[in-house]
């Protein structure tokens, strides 16, 4: 985890690899994740199974996440953005 | 390992960890915390089936008996065990289906002298137990010791069920004082019960452990579920606290287990 200011708050970036998990393991284990961290932090996870890139955000946005992006930054790998609120 | 849970957990638990009302955070709730089932028998042998699915950390089990052949139409869990004791065979079975559940085992019968010692080390009091007397006692130490506690019983196709938690709602003696009298209560031949009842009336009773421990929804306090299974309603009578109640009332006549009788009386079931 490092952190980085923006706007003047200190904010912590965290990371998830999820590659090679599929539904509903992708939001499970995202969702533990998120629990780990403070209101405010960013997760950056990684999917490679291609249903959990449109039910993972759609979940998260159900519990009140934000999703700040969404990218696919390779063959069938997906870069999801989250903002823990 | 991710918040703590480990990849088999993750999975285990995922449809818990999944409900927002739940989350990891209620799961480490239910796997720190502890439950006691007084009887696993009808009621019992239920409730610690799915308080042992749900991973409650630590389920106390205190029971004398030993399985028979006629308690298999009802206490599913104890299938393969007759004339094991009830509570062995109810550990064997949690072990089997969650080892995240540690078992503490009681092969004695709940009296005046141990309930008070028992009861301290839980968070929630299952009374599975199956006649007035152990009742009476359950809910007067659980009043004592500000312990929340699930009543449960059933007769034939009828059940009821409703929740206590001491001071913040009636407690059993607010809606009967005493034990009925001797003949008033059905006579052992006549206590015959479905099956499937016990099952329903168990789970409930667990179900309100589950909510109580994770702090979500409504528990059945002040109101008392009355379920026939031949009808197939729920009906919900609502309870008052009586302030005449004599261990939970203005002036409690009660006031210690050891100076009180607790007669014993036929099982009914
Ligand atoms: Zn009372």
């Amino acid at each position: 985890m490092q952190n980085h200011a923006e706007c003047g708050d200190t904010m912590a970036v965290a990371e998830i690899d999820l590659k090679g998990e599929v539904c509903p393991y992708t939001f499970v284990k995202t969702k533990l994740k998120l629990e780990e961290l403070e209101i405010g932090d960013e997760l950056v996870a990684l999917y490679d199974h291609a249903p959990a890139v449109e039910n993972v955000p759609r979940s998260l946005r159900n519990e009140g996440h934000k999703i700040l992006g969404i990218k696919e930054i390779g063959d069938h790998l997906w870069q999801v953005r989250i903002q823990k609120v | 390992m991710i918040g703590g849970f480990g990849e088999e957990q993750i999975r285990r638990y995922s449809r818990h960890i999944i409900l927002p009302e739940v989350g990891g955070k209620g799961q480490k709730k239910l796997l720190e915390s502890a439950a006691l089932c007084i009887g696993a028998g009808g009621l019992g042998a239920p409730a610690i089936e799915y308080l042992a699915a749900a991973g409650v950390g630590t389920l106390g089990i205190i029971d004398d008996d030993v399985v028979d052949l006629s308690n298999l139409q009802r206490q599913v869990i104890h299938g393969g065990n007759v004339g094991i004791q009830k509570v062995k065979s109810a550990e064997q079975f949690v072990n089997r289906l969650n080892p995240d559940v540690n078992v503490v085992a009681y092969t004695e019968r709940l009296n005046q002298d141990n309930i008070l010692g028992i009861i301290r080390d839980y968070d929630f009091i299952i009374d599975g137990s199956d006649n007035f007397a152990t009742r009476f006692l359950v809910n007067d130490a659980c009043v004592f010791e500000n312990k929340p506690l699930s009543h449960g019983s059933i007769f034939r196709f009828e059940g009821q069920v409703t929740t206590i938690v001491p001071h913040k709602g009636p407690c059993y003696r607010c809606l009967f004082e005493h034990a009925p009298p001797p003949g008033m209560v059905p006579s052992c031949q006549e206590a015959g019960v479905l099956g499937v009842l016990p099952g329903i009336i168990g789970i409930i009773q667990a179900t309100e452990a589950i909510k109580y421990i994770l702090g979500i929804g409504e528990l059945l306090v002040g109101r008392l579920i009355y379920y026939d299974a031949l009808n197939m309603s729920f009906d919900e009578i609502k309870i008052q606290w009586n302030k005449e109640c004599p261990v939970c009332g203005e002036a409690p006549k009660i006031r210690s287990i050891a100076e009180t009788t607790y007669a014993e009386s036929c099982r009914v079931w």
